[in-house]
């Protein structure tokens, strides 16, 4: 940049729609922070009182404009000899670019060996342990919505829903019958599947809009009806003494032939977690692998294709009725056990642990980490529920920044962070395939 | 034509939108192995008919039969449209591409694969479990669609997304992929439409290899008289929905009322070109 002449140097300003733009900027600055910050209220002796803090509402809107100008001057500039505006010289975009291809390769075994020994690592307390155990939820929650929303294409607002029968579904066996968690994890599995079906059936026929209204519904039918049912699932009192999960008929209690004692192991509360982490690590590998395998038989290449082009799906045979159904029931049947995950986990549910909030949450992970691709889904749970926590000292704030991420990220990567579709098989050289080349589907 | 019986037979067939009558008593046979063109002004319901034959319609009237080789027949005007490719073995392509653009040249073969794939996968349970039967399904999937790549010339382009290629070969594209359905007849809406005189030229090719090789007919909409002339063993002139010629492509070049349609001549005038012709051929 030194030795550019002064001429080369301002190629890139357009002085006048800088200047117009600032304009603009200013006077949303004053709309917003002149009525908002300049005007307090105070309670004073006689009453409220105007307090006119006209300065530190001029201060916010002068750091507002500078900020934008900065903008014009550094990343918003087109460089003179560059098409784009990006702000890297050619040299180390390759290099750049070579790094991630590296990283990213590396990315997936690490972060695996790293689930694995994370319970056993010196740093590892109770609260981080728990922490896990949550962001691997998410991960398993994401993941099967990825079937749904990534693969096929179908948004879907209400998979909450799914996670609500998994687990209402344990806690009533358990409840009623007595059956223990083993036994009702695949039933729990079946029952949200064919509650996916049921779902499934009136979509069918809907596109766009109209579907993510639906399966919002649905997902708020189902949260109503356990919250009014109240002889049957205890309503808003929930289920309580929901039995914890045997490892292979060892309970983690104090006590002779229990897991601590069998083990010949010094009784600690800490068992059951590392447990529970290791149970939800192997649900979550289990549906990353099925969800794989699926991919590369022909359900799964019809899933695909019926995101790219429904129409072209018919001509060629395809029966779209199936393969939507399938994929919402097959999405659901995860959502499924993790849900009778959650119930044993927490030994208490409640319709409030199902509310549309959730839903919101597993879509964005999905949406964050870059439709379709299954890593992406892990490391959106993992910015998300972890950075979620690492902000509980901001408290009211914690929302906002949230928000404000999630704004920066969709400008920054508008098709989550992992945009490339890998193919699910390939003749001589595996490609990626550019996100901008995928289409969403159905309700984007 | 080379079996007694046409493959495909159109009889009265009727498609009313509301007020407008797009087909009007419409009758016409596609022979085995036969490459049938239906030709006409733009508007005149060549698509329409397409999409009655392809189950995207429902007509108002009439029947559409497909009558295979081992004496089965299908009433196509009654079946679901995934049904057609599946048991009918009517393929089609679209007039406007429809690729998968997002997967692979060979993954869009793939999918045009499903129905057979899915039996040998027993409806996944089976390919799940990684059987051995799949496999070989999976494999003998993957050498017919490297066949047609040979065919259409994308052989190098096999792992490169569909909407990456260019349009010419997304055209072929997208008909080695109605092919890997296996159809007895394949409909292409205008295959030619966007192409220049080279790749028309490999289309025409193509088309000559599929009806020659594959025991298939072939029944096309082409605006490209370069196509329609050059291949077509039989020519179908629609004109406000209505036949107004039928017969071959030397029939159809000399047929007064062809002319008159698409010069926009009115119909009393029609005549007149008669006599024009005439005169010119004599």
């Amino acid at each position: 940049m030194a030795n550019m002449s002064l001429k080369e140097t301002m190629a890139g300003f357009n002085f006048q729609k800088i200047a117009k733009d600032l304009v603009v900027t200013a006077l949303l600055a004053t709309a917003i922070f002149g009525s908002t910050i300049a005007f307090k209220t105070k309670t004073a002796p006689g009453g409220l009182v105007l307090d006119l803090r006209f300065d530190i509402a001029f201060y916010i809107i002068a750091a507002v404009v500078v900020g934008r100008l900065l903008l014009w001057l550094t990343f918003w500039r087109k460089a003179p000899n560059k098409a784009s505006g990006d702000i890297l010289p050619k040299g180390w975009r390759t290099l750049y670019a070579a790094l991630l291809a590296k990283i990213a390769k590396r990315f997936a075994p690490t972060l695996l060996v790293f689930a694995i020994v994370f319970p056993f690592l010196p740093f590892t307390d109770r609260y981080l342990l728990d922490l896990g155990v949550l962001v691997l939820t998410y991960v398993m929650l994401g993941w099967g919505l990825n079937i749904v929303v990534g693969l096929a294409g179908l948004l879907d607002l209400g998979y909450v829903a799914f996670y609500a029968i998994g687990a209402y579904s344990y806690a009533l066996l358990a409840h009623y019958f007595g059956f223990s968690f083993w036994m009702c994890l695949p039933l729990a599995g079946i029952l949200a599947a064919f509650w996916g079906l049921i779902l499934g059936f009136p979509v069918l026929r809907l596109r766009g809009d109209y579907l993510a209204i639906v399966t919002l519904a649905f997902g708020e039918i189902i949260r109503i009806v356990l919250l009014n049912w109240y002889q049957f699932t205890g309503g808003p009192d929930g289920l309580s003494g929901i039995p914890r999960p045997s490892f292979f008929g060892l309970e983690f209690k104090r006590g002779e032939g229990n897991f601590a004692d069998f083990f010949g192991l010094e009784y600690s509360t800490i068992h059951r977690i590392v447990f529970l982490y290791f149970l939800i690590l192997a649900l979550a590998l289990l549906t990353n692998f099925i969800t794989n395998r699926l991919r590369r038989l022909p359900i799964g290449r019809a899933w695909e294709a019926l995101r790219e082009d429904e129409i072209a799906c018919r001509s060629l045979g395809l029966n779209t009725t199936v393969v939507k159904l399938t994929a919402f029931s097959i999405g659901a049947m995860f959502a499924g056990f993790a849900g009778s995950f959650f119930a044993t986990r927490q030994g208490f549910i409640s319709p409030e642990s199902f509310t549309f909030i959730e839903s919101a949450l597993i879509l964005a992970i999905v949406v964050l980490g870059g439709m379709g691709s299954q890593i992406g889904v892990v490391i959106a749970s993992i910015a998300m529920i972890g950075g979620f926590e690492i902000f509980r000292e901001a408290e009211e704030y914690r929302m906002l920044i949230f928000g404000l991420a999630m704004v920066t990220i969709m400008i920054w990567r508008p098709r989550g962070l992992i945009s490339k579709r890998i193919p699910s098989i390939f003749l001589k050289k595996k490609k990626a395939v550019s996100g901008d080349l995928v289409a969403q589907g159905e309700g984007h | 034509m080379s079996a007694p019986s046409p493959f495909l037979t159109v009889e009265h067939l009727n498609m009313r939108f509301g007020g407008l009558l797009a087909v009007d008593d419409l009758s016409f046979d596609v022979g085995r192995q036969d490459i049938t063109a239906l030709i006409g002004p733009n508007g005149a319901g060549k698509t329409t008919v397409f999409n009655c034959i392809t189950g995207f319609y429902k007509p108002t009237e009439g029947r559409i039969t497909a009558n295979h080789d081992d004496g089965s027949t299908f009433l196509l005007e009654r079946m679901d449209d995934f049904k057609i490719p599946k048991t009918a073995k009517v393929a089609r392509t679209f007039q406007n591409i429809r690729l998968f653009s997002g997967m692979t040249v060979l993954e869009n073969l793939m999918v045009g694969q499903h129905n057979p794939l899915m039996v040998a996968s027993n409806f996944t349970f089976g390919g799940i479990f990684g059987l051995a039967g799949y496999k070989q399904a999976e494999n003998a999937a993957i050498e017919l669609a490297k066949y047609w790549m040979e065919q259409t010339g994308l052989t190098e382009r096999a792992d490169d997304a569909a909407g990456d290629l260019p349009y010419g070969d997304q055209r072929k594209l997208e008909i080695a992929r109605a092919m890997c359905t296996g159809p007895k007849l394949l409909c292409l809406d205008e295959p030619a439409a966007g192409l220049n005189p080279r790749e028309s030229d490999d289309l025409n090719k193509l088309l000559l290899f599929i009806r020659a090789e594959c025991d298939a007919g072939i029944l096309l909409i082409e605006h490209d008289m370069n196509v329609v002339m050059g291949i077509s063993d039989h020519i179908v002139v629609l004109d406000y929905g209505k036949k107004i010629a039928d017969g071959t492509p030397e029939e159809i070049r000399n047929d007064p009322k062809v002319i008159a349609a698409y010069l926009g001549v009115d119909d009393d005038e029609v005549a007149d070109v008669e006599q024009e012709i005439e005169g010119v051929s004599t």
